[in-house]
C-alpha cells in the first residue's frame, strides 16, 4: 500500500544553533535543550508513513515536540531539515518530490485543498469574531470555489454534519461554546474533503462530557469519509479511542510505534511504560 | 509449513521488562511451537499462569514477543510471520481474517450493542442497515433481551458482555477464531447456542485456537491439544 503522507528525517530547531545541538540532545541526552548554545532541538529525524483511511496517533507529554510535527506539516513553518510528500492526485506542479522545497505559494495551494487541521486553540483555526458559516466560505474560497449559493449550502451541511444548530450558522465563534468552537474548526477543516487530516490536541482543555461528544463526532466522520487522519495528543483514552496506530514521542525524537492495542498493553520503552501506568 | 498448515508457531517466547520496578523481568511463557492445520481447532492447556493467554495476545500482536516466530498463511497465499510484519501488515490481517474473543469486553465506549455488533460487517462492506439486521439476529440468537439492543454494553451483566463480545467476533466468520476463555461467565443456555454457532463456523471451514477451563463443552469442538511448557521456577 502507498502511503498518504510520508516524511522523512523531519527535525525542527529554535535558536541560533551550534554544531553539537543534534549530538547533546535527544531521547538519550534525556533534554531537547543544547547544553552548548540553548537552542532547542523540539523534532528530530521524525519519520512515518500515514496510509489512506487509517487514523495514526502522535502521543507524548508537553514539550515532547508533537505539536511541532504538526506545524510544520501543515506548513506553519519552516523546518530545519526533512522530506515531505503527500500522495494526492492533483498536487499540482509537486513532481511527487518534496513538498519543502516548494514555493510557498505553491504550499499555500496544497495546504488548502489536501489538508485540513483543528487546533487545541480555536483561535488558531477560526476568526473569532467572523460568523461560523463566514469561517467555512472563507476556507473554501481559497481553495477556488467561487459560487456563493453552492458555498453557502456546503457550510450548512457542514455545519449540520457537525451538529452546530444551523440558526447559529450566522453567528460568530466567540459567542460558541469550547465544545462548539471545535465542532466549527471541525466542519471548516473538512469542508474542502481534504487528504489529510490533522487533529491537534483537539480535546484537551474541554469539559468530560464535551471531550466524549466531540470524540464521538471524529470518530463517526472517520467512519463516514474514510479519511486519513493524525491524532496528536497526550491523553492516552484520546489513543485508545481513536487510532489504530501509535507513534510515542519524547524529546524531540520518536522513542516507540506499534499497534496502538499493543503500546497500551505492552509498552516497551520505559517512558511509554509510566505513560500507561500512570492513567488515573 | 505444510501445505494444510494455517499457523505455525516456532520456539516463541514473552517477557516482560518492568521498567518501573528497576527492570524486573517476568516471564510469561517459553520454548512455545505448535501448529494449527486449516479448518481444525487447537486447545492450549497447561496450568494457570502458564502464558495461554498471552500466546493468544502474541498471535494477534497485542504483545510482541521476544523471540520465535508466528508463520501464518493469509487467504490470498504466501506466508508472514505475525511476530514481525509489520503494522500495517498486522492491521489487514487482523480486519479481514482474525478474529479474537476474550472474556472482556473492549469496546468503544457510547456505541449501542447492535452497532458494536454491526460494526466489523459495515466497515467490511456491507449497508449499515444489513449489518444491523445481521446483528440484532445474532444478538436474538444468543438470548440478548431486545430491549438492551440499542443500550450502551458499559452497563451490561458479565454474561451479556460476553455475548456481544462473541457476537461481534462472529458475525463475520474470520479465517482463524481466537479465544480465551469465551463462555467464562454464560449460563447453560448461552453456552449452548455459543457452542453451536462455533461448530458451524468451523464447519465452514474456520480455524480455532482456544483458551478455557478444565471440563468446559468447548473441549467437544478441539482437535487438538498443546500443552504450554512448564515455567522453571523462579531462581
Amino acid at each position: 500500500m502507498t502511503p498518504i503522507l510520508s516524511v522523512r528525517g523531519l527535525t525542527q530547531r529554535y535558536g541560533t544553533g551550534c554544531r553539537e545541538c543534534l549530538s547533546l540532545t535527544g531521547a538519550r541526552r534525556e533534554s531537547n535543550r543544547c547544553p552548548r548554545c540553548g537552542s532547542i532541538v523540539a523534532c528530530r529525524e521524525v519519520s512515518f508513513d500515514l496510509f489512506p483511511g487509517e487514523v495514526l496517533g502522535i502521543v507524548g507529554e508537553s514539550g515532547s515536540g508533537k505539536s511541532t510535527v504538526v506545524r510544520l506539516l501543515h506548513f506553519d513553518e519552516e523546518p530545519l531539515a526533512g522530506d515531505y510528500r503527500l500522495a494526492v492526485a492533483d498536487a499540482a506542479g509537486t513532481g511527487g518530490g518534496n513538498l519543502f522545497a516548494l514555493s510557498p505559494f505553491a504550499r499555500r495551494r496544497i495546504r488548502n485543498e489536501h489538508m485540513g487541521i483543528v487546533y487545541q486553540n480555536p483561535r488558531l483555526g477560526l476568526r473569532m469574531k467572523v460568523s461560523a458559516g463566514g469561517n467555512i466560505a472563507e476556507r473554501l474560497l481559497l481553495a477556488g470555489w467561487r459560487h456563493v449559493g453552492r458555498i453557502r449550502e456546503r457550510a450548512s451541511a457542514l455545519l449540520q454534519q457537525t451538529e452546530v444548530p444551523l440558526p447559529r450558522m450566522d453567528e460568530p465563534p466567540r459567542n460558541f461554546s469550547g465544545g462548539m468552537q471545535q465542532r466549527v474548526q471541525i466542519a471548516k477543516a473538512l469542508s474542502t474533503r481534504p487528504a489529510v487530516l490533522l487533529l491537534d490536541e483537539v480535546t484537551t482543555g474541554l469539559d468530560v462530557s464535551v471531550q466524549a461528544k466531540v470524540l464521538d463526532l471524529i470518530r463517526s466522520l472517520q467512519r463516514e469519509l474514510g479519511i486519513a487522519m493524525l491524532v496528536v495528543s497526550h491523553d492516552l483514552g484520546v489513543i485508545r479511542l481513536l487510532t489504530s496506530r501509535t507513534i510515542v514521542m519524547r524529546h524531540g525524537e520518536i522513542i516507540e510505534e506499534g499497534l496502538s492495542d499493543q503500546i497500551l498493553e505492552d509498552p516497551q520503552q520505559p517512558y511509554t511504560q509510566l505513560l500507561v501506568n500512570s492513567v488515573l | 509449513m505444510s501445505p494444510d498448515t494455517l499457523l505455525q508457531v516456532e520456539d516463541l517466547a514473552k517477557r516482560f521488562v518492568c521498567h518501573m520496578q528497576g527492570g524486573k523481568e517476568i516471564l510469561g511463557f517459553e520454548g512455545v511451537s505448535f501448529r494449527v492445520r486449516q479448518g481444525t481447532a487447537l486447545a492450549l492447556t497447561g496450568p494457570s499462569g502458564a502464558g495461554k493467554s498471552s500466546v493468544l495476545k502474541c498471535i494477534y500482536r497485542s504483545y510482541l514477543p521476544v523471540r520465535g516466530r508466528i508463520r501464518y498463511r493469509p487467504a490470498e497465499g504466501g506466508e508472514i510471520d505475525l511476530a514481525r510484519a509489520s503494522e500495517t501488515e498486522v492491521l489487514r490481517i487482523r480486519r479481514g481474517e482474525i478474529g479474537y474473543v476474550t472474556q472482556f469486553l473492549s469496546v468503544v465506549p457510547r456505541v449501542p450493542a447492535v452497532d458494536v455488533v454491526a460494526e466489523p460487517l459495515a466497515t467490511g462492506g456491507v449497508s449499515l442497515a444489513e449489518a444491523r439486521r445481521s446483528a440484532r439476529a445474532l444478538l436474538e440468537r444468543l438470548g440478548i433481551e431486545r430491549t438492551l439492543w440499542e443500550a450502551y454494553p458499559v452497563t451490561f451483566s458479565g454474561g451479556e458482555k460476553q455475548r456481544v463480545n462473541f457476537a461481534r467476533a462472529v458475525i463475520r466468520p474470520p479465517r482463524l477464531l481466537l479465544l480465551d476463555e469465551p463462555t467464562a461467565s454464560l449460563d447453560r443456555r448461552a453456552m449452548t447456542v455459543v457452542i453451536e454457532l462455533l461448530a458451524e463456523m468451523k464447519s465452514r471451514g474456520t480455524t480455532m485456537i482456544a483458551v478455557f477451563h478444565e471440563n468446559s463443552p468447548l473441549d467437544a469442538l478441539m482437535d487438538e491439544r498443546y500443552r504450554l511448557p512448564a515455567k522453571e521456577s523462579p531462581s
